[in-house]
C-alpha cells in the first residue's frame, strides 16, 4: 500500500501518514508473513496431496537426440491413493492413447501397462484405490534374470525392454514382482512410432520415456491430473529441490513389497 | 567283468520302423504347432500374461532335467570305479545328449521370436541363471560328447585315464547344470512357490530318478528290437535298488519343501493352493506325482512277487516318469497360478486377474510341441544307435539267464 492511497484515505499531516505508512507497512509485512506461513502449513501439513495436483511434477529437462540419459536423475512417481478413486482410470486410458495398447477382448492375453488395482483390508474393509505399472526398480529382477539383455536399466532409472533382442523366453514375468509386463501374443497394428511393440516380445511401461526425453511428464500423470484426482507427481526422485523429493522427504511414503529389496522408483502414500 | 563289447541296433522289424514313424509324425506335427505359434501368435496356446510358461515348458525341463540324470550310468561306471555299469555307459552318454536336445528344441521353439536364436547364442547378461543355462547346457552337450568319444574311439579308449579325467568333469558339469536347472525357479523371489534354495537338490534328485528310468525304458526298448535282454541279471538289483534310493530322494526333498513352507505363515497360503485347495493342481500333485508316480512304481519295486522282474522295473520307470511329468506341472504351471502377492495380508483386485487364481488350459499346439521334445530324443537315440555300436552286447548264456529271470 502506498503513502498516496494513505493521502487519498485522509491520514493528515505529512509526518502522520509517514507514521501511518510505517505502521501500514509492519502490519502488511506481518501479514505476508502470516500468509506465507499458513500457506506452507497448509501445503505441508493440512493438506499433504494439494501440490499434486498443483505442480503435477516438474517437466523434464529436454534431451537432445542422442545425448545419454545420466545417472544424476533418478525419474519417479509419487501417487497419492487418498486422491485415487476407485471408479477414475483417467491414467490407464491415457496410457492406451499414447502408448497404442488396448483391450482387444482377450483379457488374459491383452498387454497392459498400467492398471487400476483395488486392495482390501479384510479385517476392517478399508479399501482405497491405485495405479499399478512397472514400478522402475533400482535393482530390477527382470534386468537381472534377462539373458540376453534385453531388459535393460536407463542410467535416469527408466527400466525398458529393447525390442531388438528379446527373444520372447518371459523369464522377465516370472520374476517381476508386480506382474507389470505383457507378452504380446497377436500380431499388432496402429503401432506408436515413438512406442515400438512387437509380436513374440516383452514390454510394459516406459515411464512415456520419449515425452520424458522431450521435457514432458508420462501421459498418466498428466491425466490424472488434467481429469483425474490429480493423484501423481512425477519428477527426479535425485534432485532435493524437486517437488516429488520435498514430498518424499516429508511425508512417509510406501514402496510395493519393499522386502524384495529391489527399491521401486513409484512411491505411494495414505495406503 | 569280462571285456564289454556293444552292438548296433540292426535288426530293422516293424516295431522299429514303427516307432520311428510315429516319432517323425509327432516331430512333424510339433513343428507344426511351433509354425502356428510363431506365425499366429501365442494366442493359441493356453498361456496368458500370468501362466507364461505353460505345458512346452513342463516337458522342456523335464527333458532337461532327465537329461543331466541320464549321464549318471556313465559316471557310475567311470568315476565311481563300477565295471558293472560300463556296458551301459556308451547309451547313458547318447541319452544325456538326445534328452536335452530334445528338451532344448522345445524351449527354443516356443520362444517369442525363435528367429532370434542366434542372438540368445550371441548376446549375453552374465547376471542371468537363464543365460547360465544356456552355457551349461551347451558345455554339457560338449563334454558328453568328448566323453563319448574317450569311450568310443579305438585310440582313445586304449588308456582309461582319458575316459576317467572326462567322466570327471562331466559328472561335475551335469551336479552344476542341474544347479542351474533348479535355480532358473529357486532364485525367483517374486513368486511364492519358488524362491527356495532347495529347489536345486530337488532338481538333483529328480534327475538322477528321470535319467535311470529313461536309460531302463531305453534298453527295454532297444531289447526288445534286438530280441535280448540288454539289462542282465546281475544288473536288475542294483537298477531297481538305485531307483528306490533316487524315488526316494525326490521324495525327501518334495517333503521338506513344502513343511518349509507350512510352517511359516508367509507361505501358507501358496502351500494351502498347491495341497488342498488348487484343483487340477492338488490332483495332479497327489495322485500324479505322489500316488501315480512316486507310491505305486515303489510298491512295485518293493513286492516280493516282482521279485527282479524286468517288466516290473520297465513298468516302475515308466510310472516314475509319469510322476515326473506331473511334478514338472505342479512346479511350473501351479506355481505360477497362485496370484501374486502385491500386498501381503489384503484382498487384492483388478481387470487383470489380480488377486485370482490364473486359468490355464493346454491348448493342442502345445502338447504336441512338449511331445515332440520326447520324440526327438526318442529318434536321435534310434538313429544314433542305428549308426553307432551304443548297445551292450552280453554273452548268450548271460542273455538267456536274463530271459529266464523275466
Amino acid at each position: 500500500m502506498s503513502c498516496r492511497s494513505n493521502s487519498d484515505a485522509g491520514c493528515g499531516s505529512s509526518g502522520a501518514c509517514e507514521r501511518a505508512a510505517a505502521s501500514s507497512e509492519a502490519v502488511d509485512n506481518a501479514r505476508r508473513t502470516f500468509l506465507r506461513g499458513a500457506a506452507a502449513l497448509t501445503a505441508t501439513t493440512l493438506a499433504a496431496g494439494v501440490t499434486l495436483y498443483v505442480f503435477a511434477g516438474e517437466p523434464a529437462a529436454a534431451r537432445s537426440p542422442g545425448e545419454k540419459a545420466i545417472a544424476k536423475v533418478r525419474w519417479g512417481l509419487l501417487i497419492d491413493a487418498s486422491k485415487c478413486s476407485e471408479g477414475c482410470t483417467a491414467c490407464v486410458s491415457a496410457c492406451q492413447s499414447e502408448n497404442g495398447w488396448r483391450d482387444t477382448g482377450h483379457p488374459t492375453t491383452d498387454a497392459r501397462w498400467i492398471r487400476k488395482l483395488t486392495v482390501k483390508d479384510p479385517g476392517n474393509g478399508a479399501t482405497f484405490s491405485l495405479p499399478m505399472m512397472c514400478q522402475h526398480c533400482a535393482k530390477p529382477p527382470c534386468v537381472d534374470v534377462c539373458p540376453t539383455g534385453a531388459s535393460f536399466r536407463r542410467a535416469d532409472g527408466i527400466v525398458l525392454v529393447d525390442k531388438h533382442i528379446c527373444i520372447g523366453c518371459r523369464y522377465c514375468m516370472m520374476a517381476c514382482p508386480y506382474k507389470a509386463r505383457s507378452f504380446i501374443h497377436e500380431p499388432l497394428d496402429d503401432q506408436r512410432p515413438y512406442a515400438p511393440r512387437g509380436k513374440g516380445t516383452v514390454e510394459s511401461c516406459t515411464l512415456c520415456v520419449h515425452r520424458i526425453d522431450e521435457g514432458r511428464t508420462p501421459a498418466c500423470v498428466e491425466a490424472c491430473n488434467e481429469i483425474g484426482g490429480g493423484a501423481m507427481l512425477f519428477g527426479d526422485l535425485n534432485d532435493p529441490s524437486s517437488e516429488i523429493s520435498k514430498r518424499v522427504a516429508v511425508y512417509r511414503t510406501t514402496r510395493i513389497r519393499d522386502d524384495l529389496g529391489t527399491d521401486p522408483g513409484v512411491r505411494y502414500m495414505n495406503i | 567283468m569280462k571285456k564289454v563289447s556293444y552292438q548296433k541296433l540292426e535288426n530293422y522289424n516293424p516295431f522299429f520302423w514303427g516307432l520311428v514313424a510315429l516319432n517323425g509324425a509327432i516331430i512333424f506335427a510339433g513343428l507344426g504347432a511351433a509354425y502356428v505359434m510363431e506365425h499366429r501368435g501365442h494366442i493359441v496356446s493356453g498361456m496368458n500374461n500370468q501362466i507364461v510358461w505353460g505345458l512346452p515348458h513342463v516337458f522342456a525341463v523335464f527333458l532337461i532335467v532327465a537329461a543331466s540324470g541320464a549321464l549318471n550310468v556313465a559316471s557310475v561306471s567311470s568315476v565311481f570305479n563300477r565295471p558293472e555299469y560300463k556296458p551301459y555307459a556308451r547309451l547313458s552318454g547318447l541319452l544325456a545328449i538326445t534328452l536335452l536336445v530334445g528338451g532344448l528344441s522345445v524351449l527354443v521353439l516356443d520362444l517369442g521370436r525363435p528367429d532370434r536364436l542366434i542372438v540368445a547364442m550371441t548376446t549375453y547378461n552374465f547376471k542371468s541363471i537363464f543365460a547360465w543355462n544356456i552355457y551349461l547346457y551347451i558345455g554339457f552337450l560338449a563334454l558328453v560328447a568328448a566323453y563319448l568319444f574317450a569311450m568310443m574311439d579305438r585310440r582313445a579308449s586304449r588308456t582309461t585315464l582319458l575316459g576317467k579325467a572326462v567322466g570327471w568333469f562331466a559328472f561335475v558339469w551335469r551336479l552344476v547344470l542341474t544347479t542351474g536347472t533348479g535355480s532358473i525357479f529357486g532364485w525367483l523371489v517374486a513368486r511364492e512357490s519358488y524362491d527356495a534354495a532347495i529347489m536345486a537338490p530337488l532338481f538333483i534328485a529328480a534327475s538322477l530318478l528321470y535319467g535311470l528310468a529313461f536309460a531302463v525304458l531305453a534298453l527295454a526298448i532297444a531289447g526288445q528290437q534286438l530280441h535280448e535282454n540288454l539289462v542282465i541279471d546281475e544288473m536288475l538289483g542294483k537298477i531297481r535298488g538305485l531307483l528306490v534310493i533316487f524315488a526316494l530322494a525326490v521324495l525327501y526333498f518334495t517333503a521338506a519343501h513344502h513343511l518349509k513352507n507350512i510352517y511359516g505363515s508367509q507361505h501358507r497360503g501358496v502351500e494351502r493352493f498347491l495341497l488342498l485347495e488348487g484343483g487340477i493342481y492338488t490332483g495332479v500333485f497327489w495322485v500324479g506325482q505322489l500316488l501315480v508316480g512316486s507310491i505305486l512304481p515303489l510298491l512295485i519295486l518293493a513286492a516280493p512277487m516282482f521279485g527282479r522282474s524286468r517288466v516290473a522295473i520297465t513298468a516302475a520307470s515308466v510310472l516314475f516318469l509319469v510322476g515326473g511329468l506331473a511334478q514338472m506341472y505342479v512346479i511350473i504351471i501351479g506355481g505360477q497360478a497362485y496370484p501374486l502377492d502385491l500386498f501381503p495380508g489384503m484382498d487384492v483386485s483388478s481387470l487383470f486377474q489380480d488377486g485370482q487364481v490364473a486359468h490355464y488350459g493346454s491348448s493342442l499346439p502345445e502338447v504336441l510341441l512338449g511331445m515332440s521334445g520326447l520324440s526327438i530324443a526318442m529318434l536321435l537315440t534310434g538313429i544314433a544307435s542305428r549308426l553307432l555300436p551304443f548297445l551292450p552286447r552280453f554273452a548268450k548264456e548271460q542273455g538267456a539267464g536274463g530271459t529266464a529271470a523275466a
